[in-house]
């Protein structure tokens, strides 16, 4: 893993001034270096990370058992990368066990997902079945506990 | 009129100077928006897979005392803890005692090694407690300087030159907080050498053994003669980020640790059972967040180093600890007009190098257990600070 990387993976949010202060890198290098890593697919791209219960946009959030046919040429490829395809889609695996894909979907409301999963995601050629678990509640989210631990307040400002 | 309360204290403590950080602590107490570069303690929070042990032990009823040795499941896994990171050795049944902090299994050290009158050789600056510590057993420090030219590793020379006699003790602290000092194989080996000669005893602080940047941490117990004159002392705060938990640990020959043990039995007790709990959980799984925490401190220690040299403040590159000791002799300021003026002026707080002994006159410690952002910040103003000094002057 480069340093930058382990750099970014530490969760700060550093501008890329800042980022090229900690390394003791140029500017340039910085930006060369995260283009780099963009070209090569190791970084996919930047988006805020949003408390699911606080967010402005509330949405409902489900995670979708699939099975699915495979085919004889590409396995579960095609289907499972039609299904990732769609917008509600937030993230789509192929699963060991009991189903295939594993589908995180999102929407507006509860109906939203309905219709979705009915009307788009069950009618897809080679998609056998599907059991759909709401999500109720968030208590991580990609890394971030959402129940944060405040700054320790009795923690000394000077000490030996 | 207030009464005289002195009467009713020990001669020795009216003597006891008050430590220079706690001053120190009440004036940035008073700038709480101030950036603190003056803390010695981690800034992450404890691993959860240590917390957690915690609380099941909690959970499992487990709120007795222990062996006044402590667990002998935590003091099994220390010795395999030592044997796999430091090639030390220790019979968990009767040559490790669990203390409530290093602080804990110091002070029992010396007082249980210690008559009044004995000399300990000690190398400045260093750890606040070490002077009063020898000066409650009515001891006798003597204060070794260590320099920022030789990275403040203890010139075995000038321990030597030091020695008289009356020295029956040798306190070490290597890495070292304040200046981040660590001890080469060399060094250990010459230091070794003269407390075989001079059949002192060793006192061994090894608390940031983990937090070695450059090079492999080697201890002094390790070396030729010394295992049977050495304590070693170590724990799990900073390695593990467990301050709060107290938990610390000596290892020595069988005879030494059951004096201790005279001590502890009739001081401490014991240390918590939770804590107890909690250090087997790190020192048997926690290698992962060490590490984790050891590869965020270099790359702060590399960052503040830079920019304190930029701003013009000489400071070497401390090889262990998350403390920077600059030297802050361009300023044209002692070390605590600097602090000072340095807190009044841009909000910033650092250590006086003072409050750490003789040795450290004309530096500062800068703990950089913080983030990225706010040593950047901190260096900025500290930039900003020693500027205005030198347009001033």
């Amino acid at each position: 893993m480069t340093t930058l990387l382990k750099l970014l993976l530490e969760g700060e949010s550093l501008t890329t001034d800042q980022m090229a202060e900690v390394l003791d890198w140029d500017r340039a290098a910085v930006e060369q270096e995260l283009a780099r890593l963009e070209a090569d697919c190791t970084l996919l791209g930047w988006r805020p990370v949003l408390h699911p219960n606080i967010s402005a946009e509330k949405q409902v959030r489900a995670l979708i058992e699939v099975k699915i046919t495979p085919e004889r040429e590409g396995g579960f490829d095609r289907t499972g990368e039609r299904i990732a395809r769609f917008d509600e889609v937030e993230s789509c695996y192929l699963m060991s066990g009991a189903y295939d894909l594993m589908v995180v979907v999102r929407g507006g409301n509860l109906h939203d997902i309905a219709n979705f999963v009915s009307a788009r995601l069950a009618s897809i050629e080679g998609v056998l079945s599907t059991a759909t678990h709401f999500m109720l509640r968030a208590y991580k989210e990609q890394g971030f506990l959402l129940s944060r631990e405040q700054r320790d307040p009795d923690k000394p400002a000077v000490s030996p | 009129m207030s009464a005289p309360w002195s009467r009713f204290v020990a001669d020795h403590i009216v003597d006891l100077p008050p430590s220079g950080i706690r001053e120190f602590f009440a004036i940035v107490e008073e700038n709480p928006d101030a950036i603190s570069l003056g803390v010695g303690e981690p800034d992450f929070t404890t691993p959860w897979r240590v917390r957690e042990a915690a609380i099941f032990a909690l959970e499992r009823g487990k709120t007795s005392y222990t062996n006044n040795l402590g667990l002998i499941g935590l003091r099994r896994a220390i010795n395999r803890y030592l044997h796999s990171r430091f090639a030390l050795e220790y019979n968990p049944d009767n040559e490790i005692l669990v203390s409530v902090g290093v602080s804990e299994a110091l002070d029992i050290a010396m007082r249980a090694t210690l008559n009044p009158g004995d000399k300990v050789l000690y190398h400045e600056p260093c750890y606040v407690s070490y002077s009063p510590s020898i000066r409650l057993c009515h001891a006798e420090g003597v204060p070794v300087r260590t320099r920022a030219e030789d990275g403040f590793a203890l010139d075995p020379e000038a321990l030597e030159r030091a020695w008289t006699p009356g020295c029956r003790a040798l306190l070490l602290n290597f890495p070292s907080n304040p200046t981040g000092g660590v001890a080469g194989g060399e060094v250990l080996e010459r230091i070794a050498r003269f407390a075989v000669a001079k059949d002192l005893l060793v006192y061994s602080d090894e608390i940031y053994a983990e937090l070695t940047y450059d090079g492999v941490h080697q201890s002094i117990a390790r070396f030729p003669g010394m295992r049977e004159r050495t304590i070693f002392l170590h724990g799990v705060s900073k390695a593990f980020a467990m301050t709060g938990f107290r938990l610390g640990y000596a290892c020595a020959p069988k005879p030494l640790i059951e004096a201790m043990m005279k001590v502890h039995q009739y001081a401490m007790m014991c240390a918590p059972i939770l804590s107890q709990e909690a250090a087997i959980e790190a020192l048997t799984n926690g290698e992962p967040d060490v590490v984790r925490m050891r590869e965020a401190y270099q790359r702060r220690r590399d960052l503040i180093v830079r920019r304190l040299n930029e701003a013009g403040l000489t400071c070497h590159m401390p090889r262990a600890t998350f403390y920077a000791f600059p030297s802050i002799a361009s300023s044209g300021l002692n070390e605590r007009d600097f602090a000072l003026r340095l807190l009044q002026a841009e909000q910033v707080a650092l250590v006086p190098g003072s409050a750490f002994g003789a040795g450290g006159e004309g530096f500062v410690r800068a703990s950089f257990s913080t983030s990225y952002e706010r040593i950047i910040e901190a260096c900025d103003r500290i930039e900003r600070f020693v500027d205005s000094l030198v347009v001033r002057a």
